[in-house]
């Protein structure tokens, strides 16, 4: 279980109040000397012409989770989907500058996006399961579309079978696997999300704002899901709730109007930020 | 200022005005319905369905001939409105605001509008006149025409249904742009595409201008694509316009056999649709 989160009214005094508290790092990893997951330099996204993220260059530590926060339309969805190049999936969008996944340049020549999104997973905002495939087939779905699965095919059950024990939704469906993955709740739907993603075993993980269509109950179990995760999988988190942040990272970057302003542990963003933008923003003076 | 007792009356009378609209708007169906039914019912037997049409004079027949005619230009025309509608759908709901998309759309509204004599005048003059005779294929090939704008349509409409966010999730997974438009954007879709083909099929059956100088019509068996074919809009038009009473009996029975036809595809339609449509509203 997590701790509960405490809020503390914000006085506009200097010293920082923040409005969160922040766990303990149960962490034994030393953040510092971990090689990054996800790099970027001077990465910029663009809708048309109009930048969305301007000039990023941040590292995202191995085993770990990274929130990005910041108010909305400050450009952390539009950050997150450059990691796994969906940004360019919408007409106009183009991205420029640098990003590296594990060492390697998923924007460079004869790379293609499609077996960049096979490494990196990706949730959504919205639950989003095939309608027309099982709970089994929807775990199944993205190795189906890879060869991997031919290879393995007499050990389907048991990928199924780890991918939803990952994301703590076994016990809840073990029986009904061949049931349409409608019949699930909204929560229930978020996790099978999670277990289809987790299924092709990516080494990062890509959550986009996993929690903000469900219910209190539903968000406490992804949260303590992606809280479990971290210790396999590299985890990015945007959440637009601070509270959120705080209590399931590592490290967190706070984005404001397209710039990254910092990027630092929890701890210390929430309890010494550098930037007085950030200090306004976590102490609720403005988002 | 209006008193609130002049304002129910009023209310209440729209409201039985919107009734009589309702009830006018079903009239005709019902109309016909039970025009058909005391007309042709008493023709209607198991010989009807079983037998071939008689010469002049002779009492009794069927039209097995065009009832199984009508089934296989319905069936030539599907294999040509089918595939090309649903795959024209797909484009338009896939690649919604290209330049070709608004043409497409648009030419496909043109030809939905097309009167339906003029299809079947196109026909003749690329299928049948270079071969010198009718043909089942050309009929099909009319009616298949005439269901491809119907199809597309239908299709993309059930496409757009589906939740840009469940292609954004298939994309995320590494689907390739194809496959994620065959095998979940219109797998999602298919129960309403199913709709939209049945729908289009009841409205092709009881053409009959695309058929007159194209399937022509045949008072004998044939199941041949390359030989003129019965089929029952014809067989109902030859034996009403003749002067004979037997043939004005079979033409009221032909007429209910083609509206029930009609009739059972459309619940067929309506069930499908209500069964299982599986796309989440987002």
């Amino acid at each position: 279980m997590l701790q509960s989160t405490e809020v503390i009214p914000s006085k506009p005094s200097r010293v920082v109040t923040p409005t969160v508290q922040v766990r303990a790092l149960a962490s034994t990893l030393p953040l510092d000397d971990i090689k990054p997951c996800i790099e970027t330099r001077e990465l910029t996204a663009l809708f048309d012409n109009t930048a969305a993220v301007k000039n990023v260059t941040m590292t995202v530590p191995q085993r770990a989770v990274t929130a990005i926060i910041g108010p909305s339309g400050c450009g952390k969805s539009t950050l997150l989907r450059c990691f796994n190049r969906m940004h360019e999936t919408v007409p106009g969008a183009r991205v420029e500058g640098f990003v590296a996944v594990l060492g390697t340049s998923i924007y460079g020549d004869g790379t293609s996006p499609i077996a960049v999104r096979r490494h990196v997973g990706m949730v959504f905002q919205r639950p989003t399961p095939f309608p027309t495939m099982s709970i089994r087939n929807n775990v199944l779905a993205g190795l189906r579309v890879d060869s991997r699965l031919r290879e393995s095919r007499e050990n389907v059950d048991g990928i199924v079978e780890e991918a939803l024990q990952r994301a703590g939704l076994w016990a809840e469906v073990k029986d009904r696997l061949n049931e349409s993955a409608m019949a699930l709740s909204g929560g229930q739907q978020q996790r099978l999300c999670i277990a289809r993603a987790l299924a092709t075993r990516p080494r990062v993980i890509l959550l986009d704002e996993p929690t903000a269509s469900l219910d209190p109950l539903s968000t406490q179990k992804v949260e303590e899901l992606v809280y479990e995760l971290r210790n396999t999988v590299s985890v990015v988190i945007v959440t637009h709730n601070m509270q959120q942040a705080a209590r399931v990272s590592d490290r967190t970057a706070f984005l404001l109007a397209g710039e990254l302003v910092e990027l630092t542990s929890t701890r210390e963003l929430f309890t010494a930020p550098a930037d007085e933008r950030t200090e306004a923003y976590i102490t609720g003076r403005f988002g | 200022m209006r008193t609130a007792r002049s304002r129910h009356i009023v209310s209440g009378g729209m409201i039985g005005l919107t009734y009589v609209a309702a009830a006018l708007a079903t009239l005709p169906l019902l109309l016909i319905l039970l025009h058909l039914v005391r007309k042709g019912a008493s023709s209607l037997s198991l010989d009807f369905f079983t037998r071939m049409p008689q010469p002049v004079g002779e009492m009794g027949g069927g039209m097995a001939n065009a009832i199984v005619g009508t089934l296989v230009l319905i069936g030539i025309a599907s294999l040509i409105g089918l595939p090309v509608g649903i795959g024209a759908g797909l484009y338009l709901a896939e690649k919604r605001s290209t330049k070709l998309a608004h043409i497409v759309r648009f030419l496909s509204d043109v030809l939905n509008g097309l009167p339906s004599i003029v299809v079947g005048i196109f026909a003749w003059e690329f299928l049948v006149k270079p071969v010198g005779h009718f043909s089942a294929l050309a009929g099909g090939i009319a009616l298949g025409t005439m269901m491809i704008p119907l199809v597309t349509r239908t299709t993309e409409e059930m496409l757009k249904v589906v939740p840009n966010s469940l292609r954004e999730a298939a994309l995320a997974l590494g689907y390739q742009r194809w496959r994620t438009s065959l095998s979940i954007v219109l797998r999602t879709a298919m129960a309403g595409i199913a709709t939209g083909a049945l729908v289009a099929v009841a409205r092709i059956a009881g053409e009959t201008a695309p058929l007159l100088f194209t399937a022509f019509g045949n008072q004998f068996w044939s199941l041949s694509p390359g030989q003129p074919i019965a089929a029952l809009p014809l067989q109902i038009f030859t034996y009403a316009v003749s002067p004979y009473d037997e043939w004005h009996r079979l033409a009221w029975a032909g007429a209910l056999v083609l509206i029930a036809m009609v009739l059972v595809i459309s619940i067929l339609a309506r069930v499908a649709t209500r069964s299982r449509f599986g796309a989440p509203v987002d």
